[in-house]
């Protein structure tokens, strides 16, 4: 087993730096700080970086900085600190996000609920009672992952794709959740719907949630959902986290 | 006033695309841009105009377009049939398309993905900095009859210029490096990826493209319960039935399945045009073979405008043929070379 953290390649112009090889709260946190740090270091050829759930990840021009460069570059920047140590992101939100689960507007309730071995009604509870944060934001613009949820949770993605589920879909797998952002096939089973829109372009703010924040999903039925679809923010409601 | 391009026909894949919108990956948001970037530069090379300016995406299928303006076209990446007012208009090639005249593409004949590229580019709204369609991310639109283009100014310069382009139109070896996820594959099943001949599943599209090979998956153990991690542009991902995907310009920023290796930048627009049907084969290079081959590219790129040369006119396909003055052997007016 490989140590941790660890500096790979990712494709011809990408370096990923890993935390660890599962999720873990100490490893999202070294992350999000490794990733801020990165981008405050503001390194000639580098032309991008981001943060996924336990890695941080660098795009560069590797016809003006080296791979070998930039790797001793990120293992400095490595050597500086205790990453695991790190806080979470400023300005930190909580948010109470107005859901459905179950019937059909999310029609996989019940076959998660069996795969975590649960009742219906306990995997609804289980489910709104976890409040659970940001870890990521990624595969879709504005879409979170948020974690962690309970071990019974900790159920795999489906053979086969669901061709399509709608923006705002609530979808879960190994003790995660994720909140779509856009309509998209997915391997993870749709346990919720919300009227939630996490990216619209042309606002201000296009980009609603951001790592760090922490989300509650507070059950409600089909017809008030209805009424809230006239609210971008889907009758979410957010207060400062301090 | 600045001129404008109507659509008066459009075919099922129609876009404005440039080089996509860099920056928003920490925000789920992938690049995006055309899915050939190799056609974008040789379209601005023929215009000589900078590559940033955004363009006609065509997949597939072209559209029937007309100016009010006279402007200064050109046509690259995937080979379509195209005429001007019913007379050929040659691919790979910068033409006058004067105002009024009705520029008519067909379908594709060679790749999948063709280019129109006008003199000023398509001045769209930016939004979060680039005029580019990102149709998964729901930014922009796909381009219907009836819709107005606004082109920019055109600083000017030549038409009736071509060059030859490098051929990646038909299938043939793909390059890959090994990804941090590549070592979670046997030994053997990495051998039976380069030695087996995949097919572009006709149902590709901007997001990525299903590669077929009738034989068994390519499997990896627990692939399913990989945690999800970040995805570039060339990545093979193999979901749960062991298909691989190679992923293009419009993919999702991070993801859970597998991926085996990663097509290098400068193979990928090999990938996005192969026809339907067509073999593709990958190969595994070194990091050190891959810059290379990057660095290669990017001079070839660089070296286009030098590249270009007068497009000979092939007399069956000139209509006003008597109008010149065929015993010397001239060509009246310069202008007048498409």
């Amino acid at each position: 087993m490989q140590d941790f953290p660890v500096i790979r390649t990712a494709g011809v112009d990408g370096l990923l730096i890993s935390f660890a090889a599962a999720l873990s709260e100490p490893a999202n946190r070294a992350a999000l700080a490794f990733r801020a740090a990165l981008e405050a270091e503001g390194w000639a050829g580098v032309q991008e970086t981001s943060s996924s759930l336990v890695s941080a990840f660098v795009r560069f021009d590797p016809l003006c900085l080296t791979h070998a460069a930039l790797h001793r570059q990120v293992q400095a920047l490595l050597d500086l600190r205790d990453w695991y140590a790190a806080d979470l992101p400023g300005g930190r939100r909580f948010w109470r996000v107005p859901t459905v689960f179950g019937t059909d507007l999310a029609p996989q309730l019940a076959q998660a609920a069996q795969a975590a071995g649960l009742s219906e009604a306990e995997a609804v509870r289980s489910l709104s009672e976890a409040r659970v944060r940001v870890q990521t934001i990624g595969f879709a613009p504005g879409q979170p992952y948020l974690g962690q949820l309970p071990p019974a949770w900790d159920i795999p993605r489906q053979k086969e794709l669901t061709p399509r589920v709608p923006e705002g879909a609530l979808v879960v797998a190994l003790r995660q959740l994720v909140l779509f952002s856009v309509t998209t096939p997915t391997g993870w089973q749709h346990v919720g719907q919300t009227a939630i829109r996490l990216f619209q372009p042309d606002a201000s703010e296009p980009f609603l949630l951001r790592p760090g924040d922490e989300v509650q999903f507070t059950p409600t039925d089909p017809e008030s959902l209805a009424q809230m679809r006239s609210d971008p923010r889907g009758g979410a409601r957010c207060e400062a986290l301090t | 006033m600045s001129a404008q391009l109507t659509i008066l026909r459009a075919g099922p894949g129609l876009t404005v695309q440039d080089m996509g919108r860099p920056g928003y990956l920490d925000m789920g948001l992938s690049r995006g841009g055309a899915v050939d970037r190799l056609a974008l530069a040789e379209g601005a090379a023929l215009l000589g105009q900078p590559d940033s300016l955004a363009a006609v995406e065509m997949a597939g299928m072209g559209g029937e377009f007309q100016a009010d303006q006279d402007l200064r076209i050109a046509l690259t990446g995937a080979r379509m049939r195209a005429q001007i007012d019913g007379a050929t208009a040659v691919w790979n090639a910068s033409h006058l398309l004067p105002a009024g005249a009705r520029l008519s593409i067909g379908p594709a004949v060679a790749g999948s993905y063709g280019y129109l590229s006008i003199g000023g580019g398509v001045k769209g709204d930016p939004l979060l900095g680039a005029c580019s369609a990102h149709l998964t991310a729901g930014i922009g639109a796909l381009l219907k009859a009836g819709d107005r283009l606004a082109i920019g100014p055109d600083a000017g310069g030549a038409t009736g210029m071509t060059f030859d382009p490098e051929d990646r139109f038909s299938g043939g070896e793909i390059r890959i490096v090994a990804s941090f996820q590549t070592d979670l594959f046997a030994g053997d099943v990495l051998e039976r990826l380069q030695a087996t001949a995949f097919r572009r599943d006709a149902r590709a599209n901007r997001m990525g493209v299903r590669l077929e090979s009738g034989g068994p998956g390519f499997h990896v153990s627990g692939g399913r319960s990989v945690l999800s991690e970040t995805i570039v542009p060339g990545d093979i991902q193999v979901t749960g039935d062991g298909t691989p995907f190679v992923l293009l310009a419009e993919c999702q920023t991070t993801g859970g399945y597998p991926r085996i290796g990663t097509v290098l930048p400068r193979d990928l627009p090999k990938v996005a045009q192969a026809p339907a049907g067509a073999d593709l084969r990958f190969r595994f290079v070194s990091l050190d073979e891959a810059v290379s081959a990057e660095r290669a590219a990017a001079q070839a790129r660089a070296a286009l405008p030098r590249a270009l040369r007068p497009l000979i006119r092939d007399p069956r396909n000139m209509s006003d043929l008597l109008s010149y003055q065929l015993i010397s052997g001239a060509i009246a007016r310069e202008e007048d070379v498409l």
